[in-house]
């Protein structure tokens, strides 16, 4: 059990909190023939862009409204109405998210207001869909923000069955912390039961690196507008990542589909959860692959127990990425010596650590050295500082990891993502056996313990 | 009072752009007008962070929401050869609550605490969109602050809503004028000290050249701002001449400093050999007007004529390589002329070069270079246009930067990145062999023939 701790300092240094805008724009991207537009100053969009850019190492289609000194004072509705017939004009884009910022929040623009009286007078949006999310930089993360745009994608666009005939599907709604390859992953397992699936948003369609035929300036796929209609014809609607509660809880609001909510898709235990339910709802065993998948990774946690046994772990965050990562570590034996995080998400505190701290990687530096070191930090990128200075190996997990290949291809759900993650970091454990720290007279077992 | 400022900026005379323009045209500024849905680029407050935060000993405090920090510490290649401090991000984080209440005091607290934990020479604060908008008073925290805690804290009042990431860094220049120069009296200037104006020491290309301003005796005073320490920068009033790299940054910053520390200045360029040569050749000339041994300017020849046949030697065996390729220079057009004569010299073709930021001067040499050829010059291209230059073979390569990569590398074509992420540096002599070597690094990649033949089962 841990202690939350915020300490809402008056300066965060290092942070670890990306922006709830960002967020949103990135759910956009699972969207197909989509373009977002952020609602504040062009500074918004080039740092979001920036960093998915730099993330996933793919063009992103991202837009302004380009807020100035005027409209920020009179108001930012003809910014949006020309920005959104802008993006009609040049894009033709099937959906456009509009998602406000601090700047428009702090003015109290009435944005969903200001579009529906947009659309009235301007025929030549009625072809497009624009979903406004209201997103502010000063409330809530990353997860926030993804989770605020799901729900909004839902409550705008998704429509109950009405007498359709149920499909053989189920709906999936993953959570920021998944990636492309763990989406893709988990479609196939779902595809495995005979189940067809509707993934909301589906960054494997879109952001797994591929390379398209023509140019596009729209997102290259993800989820339809036609499939987002269909959804009130499925069985079940799995969410995974406790910030998907409030868009599983909308879907089935407006449909009347249920929902299973998973708090994480890694780890023996949660993956026989998933699959007992696709089971359930296929009306089939689960399939002979999957079965042997789940043998491959009791193989593998057999084999790679021994490297995590009395190891230490630092790990930083959004709330469902320190979960997720800190149950597969105390899965192992290894032991969370510091977990840092961005909200103070209550589930949070059934994680086997002493505290975990809503801060920033100073924090996390001030936890390790508490602790007297630890073998390894899993975090993204911006951990790096910090990990070069104290020799501490660095697994890069997260948003945003910039400085290696492959961000969007890494693989930790599922039987065979689990046995992934448990080889990528026993590896590292390996070949730094023993404890970083030895020399250090510092007792941190004790802490670390929990 | 801000907007006083940006007004003074936008009319600068010592603009040679803005000396064209009519009245009109020169108060919307020179960054491209922000087109809601069709815009690209930074805020103005991304700009005074490009142009301030190479300076590397001091806190740069950002007071704002998260996403003005939290989306972009850490993010600029810029080098250091000392302190790390300007790696890391610090933010006040405005949320709901200081919204409502005002950040005035948490914005205080986190001077406050920095100065405590960090001992910095100086803090930089960042004025935010959201922070003007409920009427935080930066510079007066600033002023008390400095008062209180007995270190410079600095107001760099740049909110993104007044307009691009060009009056950004004039803003940040401004501030530097205004608040940093002049503070600190050095004990030992000397005849032939210079500053090098919007220069940020991306991938560590200030050491491309200090060692040729080294080996004539001249010594950089300060860099403004790439790789810079804090007292560096408020000693640069004592410097002899001014170099401006980037002139539509920092020329105002330029302009000041003459006005009011009597320091000539001289634009000019590191990139390309003929351009490095000029300048250095312009800095000996005005450090002599000022005083300097007149033999510099022997001096300066000599080591210009040694580095440029060592320079034209090293490229000599990559013209074979290269012969006849077709690039597009896809750039803001600063002094693009100067590359295009060096990627003609090893027998590159360059088939399109932009001129978004060019002066009449650089547009008609670049022009000149390209054979009158008005149809290789372009304002701006658009990606699908540039794509399909691509598809169809009209251009072989292409060096941008890293917004436009994708429309090369999904196109399966060569690109180098020569903007501020690029990972090499392409200063001075040295820089345009190392541009060069990557060029011909990339064309002749073995990746190019396998990634564009067709899968088996796509072939005729």
């Amino acid at each position: 059990m841990a202690l939350i701790v915020d300490h809402n300092k008056a300066l965060s240094t290092s942070p670890l909190k990306i922006s709830a805008p960002l967020g949103a724009s990135l759910a956009f991207m699972g969207m197909k023939g989509c373009l977002p537009m952020f609602h504040g100053s062009q500074g918004c969009t080039a740092f979001a862009l920036v960093m998915m850019v730099r993330h996933f190492r793919e063009a992103i289609p991202l837009q302004t409204t380009a807020m100035n000194e005027i409209s920020t004072i009179l108001g930012g509705m003809d910014q949006v109405e020309q920005g959104l017939l802008n993006i009609a004009r040049r894009a033709k884009p099937e959906i456009i998210g509009l998602i406000s910022t601090a700047l428009t929040e702090t003015r109290g623009e009435d944005m969903a207001g200001d579009v529906r009286a947009i659309r009235a007078r301007n025929k030549e949006l009625d072809d497009i869909a624009v979903v406004d999310v209201s997103a502010p930089d000063f409330s809530g993360s990353l997860e926030t923000g993804w989770g605020k745009a799901v729900t909004a994608i839902i409550r705008q666009l998704a429509v109950p069955a009405q007498g359709r005939a149920p499909l053989n599907r189920v709906n999936l709604l993953p959570g920021c912390h998944l990636t492309p390859g763990d989406v893709e992953a988990l479609k196939d397992i779902i595809a495995g039961f005979g189940l067809e699936a509707v993934v909301l948003p589906d960054l494997s369609d879109s952001l797994d690196g591929h390379v398209p035929d023509a140019y596009t300036p729209t997102t290259l796929g993800g989820t339809s507008l036609a499939d987002i209609r269909e959804m009130g014809r499925a069985k079940l609607t799995i969410a995974i990542g406790e910030h998907m509660r409030i868009a599983a809880k909308t879907l089935k609001d407006i449909t009347g589909v249920p929902f299973l909510l998973l708090d994480r898709a890694t780890g023996l235990e949660a993956v026989d959860r998933l699959m007992v339910s696709l089971s359930t709802v296929a009306g089939v065993p689960v399939p002979a692959r999957q079965r042997r998948a789940r043998s491959q990774l009791v193989d593998a946690m057999l084999d790679g127990h021994f490297y995590f046994g009395g190891r230490s772990l630092a790990i930083a965050g959004e709330p469902a990425l320190v979960w997720t990562m800190g149950k597969l570590a105390a899965d192992m034996g290894a032991t969370i010596a510091a977990a840092v995080t961005t909200q103070a998400l209550p589930a949070l505190g059934e994680l086997p650590a002493e505290r975990v701290i809503v801060g920033d990687f100073e924090d996390l530096e001030d936890q390790i050295l508490e602790a007297g070191g630890c073998d390894l930090i899993i975090a993204n990128s911006n951990a790096r500082q910090v990990a070069s200075r104290h020799g501490i190996p660095l697994f890069r997990a997260g948003f945003p990891v910039f400085d290696r290949l492959g961000a969007a291809h890494l693989v930790g759900v599922g039987y065979g993502g689990t046995r992934n993650l448990i080889t990528q970091l026993g590896n590292i454990l390996m070949e730094r056996p023993g404890h970083a720290h030895l020399e250090h007279p510092h007792d941190h077992s004790a802490a670390a313990a929990g | 009072m801000l907007k006083h400022k940006v007004q003074e900026l936008m009319n600068e005379p010592g603009c040679s752009i803005n000396q064209s323009k009519s009245d009109k045209d020169r108060k919307k500024g020179c960054g491209k007008s922000l087109v809601p849905g069709a815009a690209a680029g930074g805020c103005a407050f991304d700009g005074a962070k490009i142009a301030l935060q190479p300076i590397t000993d001091v806190v740069h405090l950002v007071h704002g929401p998260i996403a003005c920090e939290g989306n972009s510490w850490d993010g600029r290649n810029s080098w250091s050869t000392g302190s790390d401090l300007y790696r890391r991000g610090f933010t006040t984080d405005l949320g709901n609550l200081d919204i409502v209440n005002g950040g005035e005091k948490k914005l205080y607290r986190a001077i406050k605490r920095a100065i405590a934990r960090h001992q910095p020479p100086a803090v930089f604060v960042y004025q935010t969109c959201v922070g003007a908008l409920i009427g935080d008073d930066v510079d007066a925290v600033c002023r008390a602050a400095t008062q209180r805690l007995g270190v410079p804290v600095i107001p760099i009042n740049a909110p993104g809503f007044v307009g691009s990431k060009n009056l950004g860094n004039r803003l940040a220049g401004d501030a530097l004028f205004e608040h940093v120069m002049g503070t600190e009296e050095p004990g030992d200037s000397g005849p032939t000290d210079i500053n090098i104006l919007g220069e940020y020491n991306v991938a560590g290309e200030l050491d491309q050249f200090r060692p040729l301003l080294a080996r004539l005796g001249i010594r950089l005073r300060a860099s403004i701002t790439g790789d810079a320490r804090y007292r560096d920068v408020a000693a640069a009033h004592t410097a002899r001449v001014n170099m401006v790299l980037c002139s539509q940054a920092l020329i105002t910053l330029a302009r000041k400093m003459k006005e009011t520390w009597g320091i000539p200045y001289y634009e000019g360029s590191f990139y390309g050999i003929s351009d490095t040569s000029e300048a250095l050749r312009n800095i000996a000339r005005l450090l002599v007007e000022r005083g300097a041994d007149p033999a510099l300017t022997g001096r300066a020849e000599a080591l210009i004529a040694e580095e440029e046949a060592k320079a034209w030697a090293r490229l000599e065996p990559y013209k074979a390589r290269l012969a006849g390729k077709k690039v597009l220079l896809y750039t803001g057009g600063v002094k693009s002329w100067s590359v295009i004569q060096a990627l003609q010299e090893v027998g590159m073709e360059v088939v399109g070069s932009s001129v978004r930021k060019a002066t009449e001067t650089d547009r008609e040499k670049a022009l000149e270079r390209l054979g009158g050829d008005e149809g290789k010059l372009a304002d701006a291209i658009t990606p699908r246009d540039m794509y399909a230059m691509f598809k169809e073979g009209r251009a072989d390569m292409m060096l941008s930067g890293g917004r436009s990569q994708f429309v090369a590398l999904k196109a399966r074509t060569p690109w180098i990145d020569i903007n501020q992420e690029r990972h090499h540096g392409f200063a001075a002599y040295d820089g345009m062999v190392a541009l060069v070597r990557e060029i011909d690094q990339s064309i002749n990649s073995p990746i190019w023939a396998r990634v564009r033949a067709p899968a088996p089962w796509d072939e005729e």
